[in-house]
């Protein structure tokens, strides 16, 4: 039992990191500011509701496991929170999408 | 008005009991019941104890609505990891708008953050009756703009 809970414990933990090292990639490779927030979203979302609930399997009594739920609780609620701050204050600042048909040489800065 | 004093201490009891782990201290456990106590009629003065401050009438629904968006948060990771691997000529992003159809606030909050939290999508403005947001592709913009979210929303808010 406690051998299947480590494997599945791993294989939740693994998938996590991968999933987080493929949305580092996506902060680097799209072209602007409203698609880098995106790849970013993903480690706020699934990345971090794998890694706690890998983590909460390896917790040796129910109050960790408790402190690690509360975290994905407050996580999940705040994450977006800021993501749309961010996301709000720049279309105020009347910064424009990257578009894919102007060849997206305009947006390199 | 008792419904929320007796939700909002238990609620608060069980936080302490998890968050702590004394389960049978002598002193401390008659201390935080003193601090739950003195929390519930803080908050009874400050009058935030009604259907909008403690929304317990939402645990259900709520409870009943989360499989779904984690279903859907799963499903939009995994397009947006396929779009970082084929880079940005997949790319065709936007800004569109959302007709809304929800009665209160809480439930304009639990439609926008639902938006931001699938990856691909991000709530921009929200007013009264609708919701501008940005897509990655057309793909998630029509996913948004299908209306599924947003009947889901309403029908969890309609819900007493």
């Amino acid at each position: 039992m406690s051998l299947m809970l480590d494997v599945l414990s791993g294989f939740l933990l693994l998938s996590g990191s991968v999933l987080l090292i493929i949305s580092g990639f996506g902060l680097l490779r799209f072209p602007d500011f409203y698609s880098r927030i995106q790849a970013a979203g993903m480690t706020d979302t699934l990345c971090m509701i794998l890694i706690m609930l890998g983590l909460m399997l390896q917790a040796d009594s129910l109050e960790v496991g408790a402190k690690i739920l509360f975290t994905l609780v407050f996580l999940f609620f705040t994450a977006p929170a800021a993501s749309h701050a961010l996301t709000k204050t720049a279309r105020q600042s009347k910064l424009r999408p990257w578009q894919s048909d102007k060849g997206g040489e305009s947006s390199k800065s | 008005m008792l419904k929320y004093i007796i939700s909002l201490a238990l609620i608060l009891s069980t936080i302490w009991l998890l968050f702590s782990g004394h389960w049978s201290h002598p002193v401390l456990l008659p201390l935080g019941a003193t601090s739950v106590a003195l929390t519930v009629y803080l908050a009874y003065r400050m009058q935030i104890l009604d259907r909008e401050g403690h929304p317990v009438h939402l645990i259900i629904p709520v409870i009943r609505y989360l499989p779904w968006l984690l279903k859907e948060v799963v499903k939009a990771n995994l397009i947006v990891a396929g779009h970082i691997v084929r880079g940005r000529k997949s790319l065709s992003p936007g800004i569109c708008r959302l007709t809304t159809t929800q009665k209160t606030d809480v439930g304009r909050i639990f439609l926008a953050n639902s938006i931001t939290l699938t990856p691909g999508t991000v709530t921009i403005y929200v007013r009264e009756n609708e919701v501008w947001f940005y897509a990655l592709t057309e793909e998630l913009e029509q996913g948004v703009l299908g209306g599924e979210m947003d009947r889901r929303v309403t029908q969890l808010e309609g819900e007493q």
